[in-house]
């Protein structure tokens, strides 16, 4: 049926759907994941999300698939980010998961390996969800244990975002595609020199909770890891991931870029946005704030510097899932094929929210802003990207590295001395899993 | 502290309510001695038993499980092993408790600083002749009722290192201020203060309250006697104030304890002086819920409540020095 979902119209799509529906609606008990409803079905589901921003694009997604679906009745569950996974968590605990929900890298193994996720096998044997549609590094990133856990919705890279005025004024040249690390230091630094009167900093990105837009990348760069690929021990005592580190100490002890209390205090995107920061490494996720910045005009996106050993960015990207438990598993299937479907993610990306998983559909989010050069996030993706990493107890590690690696940042310890007790913490925490 | 004898002779000497009864007592009724089940039979019992069944079900029989959790490691989703006293042997050697125990006393301690300067506040405000009373009342109450985390918001803003008022104005007089909320010891003191701030309403008010039922004859007594308004405060108002100071202390030290939506709202998230500045209630949040490790935040949790039982029972014992119930 590959066929057929490549030359997806609306009717083509409704009627594919309705296709697989007759064919699969019988046996529910395959022996891999559960099915999708027929379109009759009767079924009231949750689909808990946590950004508001989308949520207008994720109404408009269910009102097409009740077109489909009218008697399948989708709530919207709405959490912060922040309060997220603990509410996930306490849910999953007591096996009253939302039928349908979000889920991203650092979580999944958790989930999945707690028996807590509806493999999309069902789905992928029935013809409704095609793997081969989205990203590689995407379908990996919630693959398990050989089994498939969620279906791509989105995905991010990180490039270098700049403000040409400030270029201009400090008389330096314009980033390009082919900077090294050498022409990325020496411009923030000379930047910072030359506007420092005015408040201005040669770079700014976020290093005190996050590792994916700054030295998750660095590390990469510099031909280091954050943990190895079988995801049983921590890369932060390998001396080219210290490299990577240190990049940014240096950066910071230069001035080049704000300290580590002044990016708490006031964030790294409203440094660059509101004109402080010549440079901000950071993903696509900032287009849709960037796009309403008093500085707009002035803002354009190139590849990240190539590092000692060689180009990189971490990838990331959120998929869809259905709980194991849920009541009406074949009713969220169906809204979860949906979801993955060329339709719905052509609906995300026209709408601005989010850069769409589905291939062939992220061009009209590239078009949303076209003075952005948003199509170096898309290049990044098929030519550098790295897997983002992740283990199956992702967050204890990650609050690892909010603790420490900020000593390492803002000069009150070595780097190494940092790296090195992160990695023995690390290891630790790794060999519980 | 005579007075103290003074006052107590001069109301009749009704003794203070047994310890541990609530803090305060309305005037003292006739008193009825009654055996010990009474003649009421099981009535009060039965009355009680609503509340009850909600305290044990949701306050006792979560403080029993989490007792027990203390000694178990806790799978992400449940699932827990037993695991002996191997919690609270790591958390005895975890120096970040010793930091949290330190911080979470000198918060409080700040915070405790409000009752002096709400004493005086509610003192101003009960004055004969005072206008706009209910105004300043609900101005000092507002900061309570407001949503710690929208309070949090604003004082982020007034904090900001390079774009917030309070170093704007310290500017002015040629002082180069820090990042308040993200340098360690600065960090500390700036929540304390947002902290002491949002607490003097409460105080406030009750301590208002409390003058109210402090008898004006009282004063004309003392007036006749020839005392100053001071030797007034210092005699009656002072004395006569302490129940309702007793409760607010022990209110606040409490509430001092479990700090944590103010700290958290106020710092953020990955602030490079979380480490040095996090309270005890951090620390359990930052295991429970971000680390996953459930069985070691409980044993957190249970000396949490250790520390805060330990500290109201020493308060308790130690009313008897200093609490006058007139």
């Amino acid at each position: 049926m590959k066929h057929l979902m490549r030359s997806a119209s609306v009717a083509g799509v409704a009627a594919v759907a309705l296709t697989l529906a007759a064919c699969s609606g019988g046996d529910d008990a395959a022996e891999g994941g559960a099915t999708a409803a027929p379109t009759d079905a009767q079924a009231e589901i949750t689909y808990a999300i946590w950004d508001e921003n989308q949520k207008p694009a994720i109404d408009q997604n269910i009102k097409d698939f009740n077109e489909t679906y009218p008697n399948i009745k989708v709530t919207v569950d709405l959490t912060p980010y922040q309060q997220y996974f603990t509410k996930l968590q306490t849910q999953g605990e007591s096996k009253t998961l939302p039928d349908v929900f979000w889920m991203n890298g650092p979580n999944v193994q958790l989930y999945a390996a707690n028996d807590l996720l509806e493999p999309i096998s069902g789905l992928v044997d029935a013809g409704d969800v095609d793997p081969s549609k989205y990203p590689d590094a995407l379908n990996e990133l919630y693959t398990f244990e050989d089994a498939q856990y969620g279906v791509p919705k989105d995905f991010d890279t990180v490039a270098l975002w700049y403000n040409k005025a400030l270029f201009e004024k400090a008389g330096v040249d314009l980033p390009t595609d082919d900077w090294t690390w050498d022409d990325f230091t020496t411009a923030a630094g000379k930047i910072s020199d030359e506007l420092s009167d005015q408040g201005v900093y040669g770079v700014v990105t976020e290093l005190n909770s996050a590792g994916q837009s700054s030295y998750y990348d660095s590390i990469l760069q510099a031909g280091g890891h954050v943990i190895s690929e079988d995801g049983t021990t921590s890369g932060y005592d390998d001396p080219a991931s210290i490299e990577g580190l240190q990049l940014w100490a240096d950066l910071v002890a230069d001035g080049a870029s704000p300290t580590l209390e002044q990016m708490s205090d006031t964030k790294p995107n409203v440094w660059f946005n509101s004109g402080k920061a010549a440079m901000f490494w950071s993903g696509n996720w900032s287009v849709a704030e960037m796009k309403d910045s008093p500085n707009k005009d002035d803002f354009g996106t190139v590849r990240l510097p190539e590092g000692p050993e060689q180009r990189a960015t971490v990838i990331h990207g959120l998929a869809n899932v259905v709980a194991a438990d849920s009541e009406n598993k074949e009713a969220a299937n169906a809204f979860l094929a949906y979801l993955g479907s060329e339709e719905a993610q052509r609906t995300q990306a026209e709408m601005g929210v989010a850069n769409p998983a589905y291939d062939g559909t992220q061009q009209a989010f590239v078009d949303s802003v076209p003075s952005f050069g948003i199509d170096v996030f898309l290049e990044s993706a098929d030519e550098m990207s790295f897997p983002y990493p992740i283990s199956k107890n992702t967050a204890a590690w990650n609050a690892l590295e909010n603790e420490l690696l900020p000593q390492a940042f803002s000069g009150e310890r070595p780097v190494e001395e940092v790296a090195q007790e992160l990695a023995d913490a690390m290891n630790e925490e790794l060999a519980k899993e | 502290m005579t007075s103290v004898d003074d006052i107590s002779r001069a109301r009749g000497g009704v003794a203070p309510p047994a310890r541990g009864s609530t803090a305060r007592r309305a005037s003292p009724g006739p008193v009825v001695r009654r055996s010990r089940r009474g003649y009421d039979g099981w009535w009060p019992v039965l009355f009680v038993l609503p509340t009850m069944f909600g305290v044990v079900l949701f306050y006792l029989w979560p403080i029993v499980q989490t007792g027990y959790f203390s000694f178990t490691e806790w799978g992400a989703f449940g699932g827990q092993t037993w695991v002996g006293t191997e919690n609270y042997a790591r958390l005895a050697s975890d120096p970040d408790l010793g930091t949290a125990v330190v911080n979470t006393l000198v918060y409080t301690a700040i915070v405790l600083l409000g009752i002096p300067i709400a004493m005086f506040v509610a003192s101003l405000l009960s004055r004969p002749g005072m206008r706009f009373t209910a105004f300043y009342r609900v101005l000092y109450f507002m900061p309570y009722v407001a949503m710690p985390t929208a309070v949090a918001m604003v004082w982020r803003l007034i904090f900001n290192g390079d774009f917030g008022v309070l170093n704007w104005a310290l500017g002015l007089v040629g002082i180069d201020g820090p990042a308040w909320t993200s340098t360690p010891g600065f960090a500390l003191v700036a929540v304390s203060i947002v902290g002491l701030w949002t607490s003097l309403g409460f105080a406030i008010i009750i301590l208002s309250a409390g003058l109210k039922t402090i008898p004006p004859e009282l004063y004309e007594a003392a007036s006749l006697d020839g005392a100053t308004p001071w030797r007034q405060f210092r005699s009656v108002t002072v004395p006569l104030l302490t129940p309702s100071v007793f409760f607010v202390t022990v209110i606040t030290v409490i509430n001092g304890f479990q700090l944590f939506d103010l700290l958290y709202a106020l710092m953020g998230q990955g602030n490079p002086a979380i480490q040095e500045t996090q309270s005890l209630v951090y620390l359990f949040y930052n295991e429970a819920f971000l680390r996953n490790d459930k069985g070691f935040a409980a044993a957190i949790a249970m000396v949490i409540l250790l520390i805060v039982g330990a500290v109201t029972l020493l308060q308790f014992r130690m009313q008897r020095r200093w609490v006058t119930y007139a």
